[in-house]
């Protein structure tokens, strides 16, 4: 078991850390809620892992350690929110350049939009 | 009496929740209040001042559960300095906003105020993943305050800002949940105790864990491979947020002070001095780049926001070198820059609302209205940020320099100080001469007016510097005392001894 779930967040954040180098905002969120998944498991993973153990204290002999798993609970809705302004940002990012580019513009826009850039940032 | 120690918490929490139901009310209740309740939290962060000044640590265990494993707020001299430090700067910031800055967003007000409450969790946790969250709660409000005032230019920098902060939160957690898989801990005094127990290949984990943890710390506090986001992210903010913005590397230079001279401090055992190796060259590095960034800002904005990066770096060259001389002279002078830094955004602002399309950009303009408030607004904040004599910012890098014993780092520190502290007052004279000095015929025809509450609270968190130089010796005093605390680390491992619980109904107790 702890080869695969060494391997399934290896796999994440990989993968997460690969679309996140992509410089567009859509493979930038897609890449980021794959880190956030990653690190979430591993977080998960370092109260040790256990099958069939309750994380609450004194109902079994021994049990799950609850706390890492107070902090992933924490952790998703953190990344919940987070993630939802970055959605909503990218959108914006999109209406206001018409391209999803995450620096706003490719290096080869044509020249015509690049002007209209450069007078609205005036 | 320790149940003041959750004041600064509630206050912003209680007014900010008040402005959410408050998004269609008249814009001056909503000032009122607001301000009204930066008012309380100044006072309640000037009360637990008067408290820690006593030397002695007070803990507040949120519901009554013991630390290490209920979350815990502790109160030293530091954590109150930086609250006080933090709610002056707001309190001015918050009037500057209510003069006209605040509109076209209903949240304004109470995105301000969470910000603030992030702000002061993180100054009070005695928690690791509780400085986390804090770390949250006041990025999500900042992200919504980058954001405010509109404008496309704006989504860019705000984008990249929101994606690396996100990164360095993911980082953040890999490290604690690695410091956390050893030690079986996150509490900060806790971790003190149990990180020179850790052995074998564990030390190998945890070493990596704080590596990670400075990284994230050094992210936001903008040391030099991780600074290039924050020049764009505030010239393109609206001022009282930039001037906000500039307590936030603070908190990661306050989060390396608490973190690291704590658990991986002189009594560490084998990771004893944790990565202050690197932070030494870096933070003259930081400098450094900071200094050639003013030197080529095309707009004031631009260079105030480089002065935060000069800023960075000035105060993390001592506290890396680990001396408790060091350690207070740093503490004086971030007193000093944040607020010096903070003034400069609002006189900035200040400047490119009087001078039409030419705005805050370093080109000749046209003459502009209140051109001697402006310019002397101007003066004093370049003379307190540049270091010349008669300012706060002066004393406080005197302070830095003489707190380097004699040596390599000491012929480093001194050259690359004084030296970037020459270039930045060429920087600064370069700017000034150009925007106040070199005038096109005629005025600029409708400017917009200065109103007293933006240019009585930008007079009065530009003249804090000079507040500074007269309270000079309290202000070291406390600093020094605050070093010495922060050095002797035995005090705050002693709260876990500290009996959180005492028992509030006495029928209830002698059931027990």
């Amino acid at each position: 078991m702890e080869l695969l779930f060494a391997l399934v967040i290896g796999a994440l954040t990989a993968s997460g850390v690969y679309l996140l180098l992509r410089a567009r905002t859509f493979p930038v969120v897609m890449g980021l809620t794959l880190l956030s998944y990653g690190v979430n498991l591993f977080l998960f993973a370092t109260g040790r892992l256990a099958t069939g153990q309750q994380p609450v204290i004194g109902t079994a002999a021994s049990y799950s350690d609850p706390l890492p798993q107070a902090l992933v609970l924490t952790a998703i809705v953190i990344g919940f929110a987070m993630t939802a302004f970055l959605v909503v940002l990218a959108l914006r990012n999109l209406a206001d350049n018409e391209n999803d580019h995450v620096d706003g513009q490719q290096e080869n826009t044509p020249a015509a939009s690049k002007q209209e850039q450069e007078v609205t940032s005036k | 009496m320790t149940h003041w120690l959750i004041a600064p918490i509630l206050i912003p929490l209680l007014g900010g929740i008040l402005q959410v139901f408050m998004g269609y009310a008249p814009i001056g209740l909503r000032r009122t209040l607001a301000i009204t309740t930066t008012v309380l939290m100044l006072a309640s962060a000037v009360v637990l001042l008067v408290l820690a000044s006593d030397d002695s640590y007070r803990i507040y265990a949120f519901g009554n559960w013991q630390p290490p494993f209920g979350i815990v707020l502790v109160l030293d001299r530091l954590a109150a300095l930086m609250l006080v430090l933090t709610a002056i700067l707001g309190l001015f910031c918050h009037i500057y906003a209510s003069g006209g800055a605040d509109e076209g967003n209903r949240q304004f007000h109470t995105l301000f105020l969470f910000q603030l409450m992030g702000l002061n969790i993180a100054f009070l946790t005695g928690d690791l993943f509780n400085l986390f969250v804090a770390f949250e709660v006041l990025l999500i409000a900042s992200y919504g305050l980058l954001m405010h005032g509109g404008g496309t230019t704006r989504t860019v920098p705000g984008l990249h800002y929101v994606v690396l902060n996100l990164v360095g939160s993911a980082l953040f957690l890999i490290g604690v949940g690695m410091i956390y898989s050893a030690t079986g801990t996150l509490n900060m005094a806790d971790l003190a105790v149990k990180i020179p127990q850790v052995s074998g290949s564990n030390v190998n984990l945890v070493k990596a864990g704080g590596m990670m943890l400075l990284v994230v710390f050094g992210l936001k506090a903008a040391i030099l491979p991780l600074c290039f986001w924050l020049p764009k992210a505030y010239a393109k903010a609206t001022a009282p947020v930039a001037a906000l913005f500039a307590v936030m590397t603070k908190v990661g230079i306050y989060a390396i002070i608490r973190v690291f001279p704590l658990i991986f401090g002189e009594g560490a055992g084998e990771l004893a001095n944790l990565g202050m190796d690197w932070l030494f060259p870096l933070a003259l590095i930081t400098l450094s780049m900071g200094v050639i960034g003013a030197l080529g800002a095309n707009n004031l904005k631009t260079l105030v926001a480089w002065q935060v990066i000069i800023s960075v770096g000035t105060l993390l060259a001592p506290i890396a070198l680990g001396s408790e001389a060091g350690l207070s002279a740093a503490l004086f002078y971030l007193v000093s820059t944040t607020w010096t830094v903070a003034a400069l955004f609002l006189v900035s602002e200040l400047v490119a609302s009087q001078r039409g399309l030419a705005a805050d950009n370093i080109v000749p303009a046209p003459r502009m209205h209140h051109r001697t408030f402006l310019s002397v607004l101007f003066l004093i904040g370049a003379v307190a940020a540049g270091g010349l004599p008669p300012l706060s910012g002066f004393f406080g890098k005197l302070l830095i320099l003489q707190s380097v014993e004699p040596g390599v780092e000491m012929a480093w520190l001194w050259s690359v100080l004084m030296v970037g502290s020459f270039f930045t007052l060429i920087a600064y004279s370069r700017a000034g001469s150009i925007v106040f000095w070199r005038n096109l015929d005629g005025h600029v025809e409708s400017p917009a007016p200065l109103n007293n509450r933006v240019s009585i609270s930008t007079g009065i968190l530009t003249c804090m510097t000079m507040v500074i130089v007269v309270l000079a010796g309290p202000l070291s005093d406390y600093t020094r005392a605050t070093a010495e605390q922060l050095h002797n680390n035995s005090g705050y491992i002693n709260i876990l001894q500290t009996p959180v619980h005492v028992p509030q109904n006495p029928i209830v107790g002698e059931k027990n």
